[in-house]
């Protein structure tokens, strides 16, 4: 009998060390769903954020490791969402950093703005930025939304540019990203500049591979593709011209928390942003697709362009 | 701004992105998911439980099914599929199969039990008054199974709508369409209004099943209360031993 009192006391001892040990284990640590915010803003760490797509993660892997390599402490914060979720991120201090696409910013923060060349788009986005918040230098390298289709569509159609899909808009479907409903660059957009009220709008991904397979295989007619992206002449898309100018020159440029800044990240930021070309980021995104992890993509390139 | 101005907003009940149209299209994916996901467990319960055998292999095997990662299969689906299936059904196919593998499971495990636990007493009884197998299946060990089974049903609901939820990420309808679209556009009262809705729906049904319960299950299966073991008085016009 007193063997049995012993084993019930063991177990019993054996189950609240268990329970008191997840207890204990799930208060240390960092409590994942608090701002980094106040962590952030001590001293010198840069915390670098991107949006949910592969390029944007690339691009900020590449300022990531080049600023490391320079001698600035910083911390990776990847893969937050769509630019309605990581600007108000930005704005409140819980990343510092970004690669942003310089029209698509322009027409998130000002929805009524015309601009499309690149040097218009660098002059309104200036003064549109919200205080505590600046842009460096834009890069020559850009990557635009385009609405592409299959050459069977465009064949079957006669598509070469956006305002072509008017009179067959009813029997269209489009797929892109959840945000594209309530976007200027996106569904509104489109039905305001060029009338066009697709049969359907089916929720996809950020040019990625639902939207991507989507398209291929004819479940949507039409496709918010990156145009950097290598499946377009993989699988034979056409890229529809956007000729009414509803998405803006995109170069890419790097957004940071003014009270961030310093000399060494702006001319390291900047001989990036130099440096890098569209065919650069086919390649790299290319590169991405075969499953080459980002880090090391990013150092090559940093190699290449003698960057650190 | 708050949660209460969004349901509070009549835009969001009407038209084809309104709260009614996606609770059906969510009742609707839930339900297909249901009937299939019962039409495979339950037959298969009824011949684990009848048997006795193969127990740990179908249940084991529908569990191990059910650690798939929702979300990575259903991409995974959609990714294979898409270039043979035309048309809308790429979205709906991944989406009904993947529920299903989550159903399965509590339908099976309350079925066979179900089964294995009708009262001997009363299987005994009816094989005394002359049942064959099959009438003693149909009309005693199944309906001595019912309150198992529908709690099987029951927890394999609740799953599956609060699941159902996935079917967005597809493009497709439903009350995740909130959740999804809420994030991406950062509207996050709307995807606070999505989740109460699932919330509240699960609720919903939770109510509907004790209700189905009360109407389906026999009386004597209900009996909750400790098994009052009163003596059987003696038949009436049996003569007193006295008397004899």
């Amino acid at each position: 009998m007193s063997t049995t009192i012993t084993r019930r006391r063991l177990s019993i001892a054996f189950a609240t060390t268990a329970a008191a040990a997840l207890v204990l284990t799930g208060c240390a640590g960092q409590d994942a769903l608090s701002s980094d915010g106040a962590a952030g803003s001590d001293g010198d760490t840069v915390i670098i954020g991107s949006a949910d797509f592969t390029e944007s993660q690339l691009i900020a892997t590449i300022y990531s490791h080049a600023l490391e390599n320079a001698g600035i402490e910083v911390k990776e914060q990847f893969n937050i969402g769509s630019r309605e979720v990581y600007m108000a991120a930005l704005q409140d201090g819980s990343i510092d950093l970004l690669p942003e696409y310089s029209g698509a910013l322009l027409k998130y923060l000002d929805t009524e703005s015309k601009a499309s060349t690149s040097e218009d788009v660098v002059t309104e986005l200036t003064d549109a930025l919200p205080d505590g918040v600046s842009m460096l230098d834009i890069s020559p390298a850009e990557d635009k939304d385009i609405l592409a289709v299959t050459q069977e569509t465009a064949d079957k159609y006669s598509l070469t540019t956006i305002s072509d899909l008017e009179p067959h808009m009813a029997e269209l479907s489009l797929g892109g990203p959840p945000e594209w409903k309530t976007r200027v660059n996106g569904v509104v957009g489109l039905e305001e500049v060029y009338g066009l009220t697709f049969k359907e709008f089916v929720s996809l991904d950020a040019g990625g591979p639902l939207t991507m397979t989507a398209l291929t295989s004819g479940q949507v007619q039409v496709g918010d593709i990156f145009s950097t992206d290598p499946g377009l002449t993989a699988n034979n898309l056409v890229a529809l011209e956007d000729d009414k100018s509803l998405f803006a020159a995109e170069n890419i440029v790097p957004v940071i928390t003014t009270s961030k800044l310093d000399d060494t990240i702006e001319t390291t930021l900047n001989a990036i942003s130099a440096a890098l070309t569209t065919e650069d980021l086919i390649a790299m995104n290319g590169e991405a697709a075969t499953g080459t992890s980002l880090g090391s993509i990013a150092d090559e390139w940093l190699a290449d362009a003698g960057i650190n | 701004m708050s949660v209460l101005d969004w349901f509070a907003n009549p835009s969001n009940w009407s038209g084809t992105d309104g709260i009614p149209t996606q609770m059906g299209f969510h009742l609707l994916y839930t339900g297909i998911a249901l009937v299939i996901a019962a039409a495979i467990a339950i037959p298969l319960g009824v011949v684990v439980g009848y048997t006795g055998k193969g127990e740990r292999l179908v249940a084991g095997s529908a569990n191990a099914l059910r650690a798939l990662p929702t979300l990575g299969l259903l991409i995974l689906l959609f990714l294979l599929i898409s270039p043979v299936v035309p048309g809308q059904m790429v979205y709906v196919i991944p989406t009904i199969v993947v529920l299903v593998l989550l159903a399965v499971p509590p339908i099976l495990a309350g079925t066979y039990t179900g089964i294995q636990s009708a009262d001997p007493d009363a299987v005994g009884a009816a094989r005394g008054m002359g049942y064959t197998k099959m009438q003693i299946l149909w009309h005693v060990q199944l309906p001595c199974a019912l309150p198992l089974l529908l709690s099987g049903i029951r927890s394999s609901t609740l799953q599956v709508i609060s699941t159902a939820t996935v079917a967005a990420y597809l493009g497709l309808q439903g009350l995740g369409r909130y959740i999804i679209d809420g994030r991406a556009q950062g509207d996050f009262f709307q995807m606070a209004g999505g989740a109460i809705l699932v919330a509240a729906l699960a609720f919903a049904l939770e109510i509907a099943f004790t209700l189905l319960g009360t109407l389906v299950i026999s009386p004597g299966l209900r009996r909750t209360s400790r098994r009052q073991r009163t003596p059987v008085p003696p038949a009436v016009g049996a003569i007193p031993r006295s008397a004899r």
